[in-house]
């Protein structure tokens, strides 16, 4: 029996919004949903003049055909997608999934850290070393209590799980490395840390395991454009080398990983960035006003 | 052939070349000699008819000079744009040896415009094959097997990763080279022969090579995925904002439109002083596109000579002629951090040419003590690229030592039924070879699917029956293909 070819049309069947910044599609792809594995990632375009975005695969179901993405509206692209990717419109551009997919490998102890919005990317790690029979440790921090979401989801996969909050709203007070103290504090068997979240975190969570040795696990989120391993442009620093993180990560060891070469290039489109926001949210103003 | 002014066209990406008018085509085409040797032929890398179609010029029958070319390319607007005549067609015209050869590439050029304006295609009467081909990568070596394949009466699906098809001749070639809406009309083309597209498709990630020829029921794959992962420049600094890839900068501004932003998202910061370094026809393109992105200054920085310099004869010339600062055996050092992450300058040494290498060619050897620093916002580099990475990641295709897939001569790779060409097989060459290489694994596929190539000749049969098996003539191969059913999915 010759299985047909997909024809992915890139409906979004479902939005939730967590807060005024963050917000969830489930796009229709069943092929994508059936090939996705932990830690991949997607790059989507919301229209035809849209810029290419990467956007980690936050949980796929090969059951519904979809694959879920958590995206922060933070520029232009995002805020236009909050704006605009409502259930039943279309996405113009997704291809995936891309990137190596994470080794999830023996290890009996790890400890998944998700922050900001790697929260959402670590989930399908968590259950996926929980699959494997791992004793799974979830860590995830939030700026406070209102901002929290997928709590149930984590419940069900990690056998410990610590929330961490800015303001102390709920759970432990402060970043998710405090998190990383304790539970590295009562367990001395971690085989494992995965982290993934802003640059500037999974240094920190890098460090906190460094002297004891455990290998640490980070997804790195440099600027991209094709994603194939076309450009160049996701180049990071891994030890003495150049990798390029779409295609030879996104996961790098993050004991090797050189954080501050990946922060400051991310910053290289500041000006552009800042440009680009302040001319949509005139033409929104504009907008407002005519209507 | 008129072009348009050099500093009025380093200002857009309107094309540079205007093109013949039918008056230049007829007047072209009567300097072809009709010479016996007919040279021209064997120096394209495709064999086109070309004394043929310059004949059907000359006997105004254009409609069948495009019949001619198309038998053998099927994309002339494109060739004629792009090939490096003066190594192949013209290099060896037989009038070229007194005066200057035959302007082939653009009587093809030409045909193939005038083509796409009277809405000509070529649709031949195809006889069906119960043949189901996927080609991964729409590039000129990907359409041009599909073309073949689809003459061929075989179901042709092309998979491309990116949202819009056409691989380099799309990302790589800027539109005052190669016009996007050319790219456009020989697409439209190859569909009207029942070739479908489908992107957004990162093979190897969303099905594998395997999962094709297996699951997916496709009876032969051509994988034609290209070579463009960028050599890194490897010298201090070369990670500060402002370094970037040649291919980084013309994905930006070709297909992502960088050019327009911000009406188009994605940026393409420039500043005012460009350093390329290379001098193939990536960095002719880049050097180019930054001069029209609103540079002042482009400089071309290269460790060898102008005469070892690899791009197209037309494009250095236009380079020249639009104000690129040439500076040959000249070699990167470094790249200066202007304190902010940000590009500065460069640090350059000169060379001179010392003894042959391997290649033949002399290699160049660094000056002591010449080292030297110039200011510069930008710096793009352009020396060279690898195999991409992911059929190896994803496939058990077999490799070569440097990545790059291994093909037999037929072009067939380690899996039966999965046929390899262009880049991802040789490394970096030129569209027109990529095109060749397409075609000659669609002869392979045909042979392998037993799908008889009415352009070969056959012998005839011998007395005793020798090269046939009860009756049937070995070259008819009776192929069937077992599929063992693949267990549901959970």
């Amino acid at each position: 029996m010759v299985e047909a070819v997909q024809e992915a049309d890139f409906e979004i069947v479902r939005r939730e919004d967590f807060s005024d910044v963050t917000y969830l599609l489930e796009v229709l792809h069943p092929q994508l949903a059936r090939a996705a594995k932990p830690g991949q990632f997607v790059i989507v375009m919301s229209h035809e003049h849209g810029e290419r975005v990467p956007l980690t695969i936050a949980d796929f179901d090969a059951k519904r055909g979809t694959v879920t993405l958590v995206i922060q509206a933070v520029g232009k692209s995002t805020r236009e997608m909050q704006r605009n990717c409502k259930a039943g419109t279309r996405l113009y551009g997704l291809v995936g999934p891309m990137g190596e997919p994470s080794h999830i490998g023996k290890a009996k102890k790890v400890v998944c850290v998700g922050g900001g919005l790697g929260v959402a990317p670590i989930y399908p790690q968590a259950r996926a070393y929980k699959q494997s029979g791992a004793y799974v440790i979830g860590i995830v921090g939030f700026r406070s209590k209102n901002l929290m979401f997928w709590e149930d989801k984590f419940r069900a996969v990690c056998d410990e799980f610590i929330v961490c909050t800015d303001d102390g709203s709920t759970g432990l007070k402060g970043l998710v490395t405090e998190g990383i103290r304790q539970a590295l504090a009562k367990h001395a068997d971690v085989d494992e840390l995965v982290a993934i979240g802003p640059p500037i975190m999974m240094k920190g969570c890098a460090e906190a395991t460094r002297a004891r040795g455990i290998r640490t696990v980070v997804s790195l989120n440099p600027v991209m454009v094709d994603g194939t391993g076309m450009c160049g442009g996701c180049r990071v620093k891994i030890g003495d080398g150049v990798k390029f993180a779409c295609v030879d990560g996104p996961d790098f060891d993050g004991h090797q990983v050189d954080f501050d070469d990946l922060m400051a290039r991310l910053a290289r489109y500041r000006p552009e960035e800042k440009k680009a926001l302040e001319r949509w949210q005139e033409a929104c103003r504009l907008e407002a006003r005519k209507a | 052939m008129a072009e348009r002014p050099a500093l009025e066209r380093a200002k857009n990406f309107t094309e540079v070349a205007c093109g013949y008018r039918l008056e230049d085509a007829q007047r072209e085409a009567e300097r072809c000699l009709m010479c016996p040797d007919q040279p021209c032929v064997a120096g394209c890398p495709v064999g086109i008819d070309i004394p043929n179609f310059i004949a059907r010029i000359g006997a105004k029958d254009y409609r069948g000079a495009y019949d001619v070319i198309t038998d053998t390319n099927l994309l002339p607007a494109i060739c004629g744009r792009v090939c490096p005549q003066e190594n192949q067609c013209e290099g060896v015209c037989t009038v070229g040896e007194s005066l200057a050869p035959v302007a082939i590439g653009r009587l093809e050029r030409w045909v193939g415009d005038t083509a796409i304006a009277e809405g000509w295609a070529s649709s031949p009467y195809i006889e069906p094959a119960p043949y189901r081909v996927g080609i991964v990568g729409s590039g000129p070596a990907g359409m041009a097997c599909a073309a073949d394949m689809a003459k061929a009466g075989c179901d042709v699906t092309v998979y491309e990763a990116f949202h819009q098809p056409g691989g380099v001749l799309r990302y790589g070639i800027p539109d005052f080279r190669l016009p996007n809406d050319v790219i456009d009309a020989e697409i439209r083309n190859l569909e009207k022969l029942g070739v479908k597209f489908e992107c957004n498709t990162l093979v190897g990630r969303l099905f594998t090579i395997e999962q094709m020829v297996g699951e997916m029921g496709y009876d032969a794959v051509f994988i034609g995925t290209g070579a463009g992962y960028p050599t890194m420049l490897g010298v201090p600094g070369d990670s500060l904002n402002g370094v970037l890839s040649a291919n980084e900068l013309l994905t930006r501004c070709n297909l992502m439109r960088a050019k327009e932003f911000p009406s188009y998202d994605t940026p393409l910061p420039l500043g005012e002083r460009v350093a390329v370094i290379g001098a193939g026809n990536t960095a002719m393109d880049a050097m180019r596109v930054c001069l029209r992105l609103g540079a002042k200054k482009v400089y071309c920085i290269y460790r060898r000579s102008r005469t070892e310099c690899p791009a197209r004869a037309e494009e250095v010339h236009h380079a020249e002629e639009e104000g690129v600062e040439f500076h040959w055996l000249t070699n990167p050092v470094a790249v200066l951090d202007d304190g902010k992450g940000g590009v500065r300058g460069m640090r350059c040494i000169r060379m001179e040419l010392g003894e042959p290498d391997d290649s033949g060619r002399r290699r160049p050897v660094p000056v002591a003590g010449s080292e030297f620093d110039f200011d510069t916002d930008l710096v793009v580099f352009a020396i060279g690229t690898n195999a991409n990475p992911i059929m190896g990641q994803t496939s058990g295709l077999k490799l070569n030592k440097r990545g790059y897939i291994e093909t037999d001569a037929s072009l067939a790779t380690s899996l039966a039924g999965v046929y390899a060409g262009g880049d991802i097989v040789t490394g970096a060459a030129t569209v027109i070879e990529a095109m060749g290489a397409g075609r000659k694994a669609a002869a392979s596929m045909k042979s392998y699917l037993g799908i008889r190539d009415t352009e070969l000749p056959y012998v005839t049969e011998t007395r005793g029956g020798a090269g046939k098996l009860f009756g049937i003539d070995l070259r008819e191969r009776n192929f069937a293909r077992i599929r063992v059913a693949a267990p549901t999915q959970p």
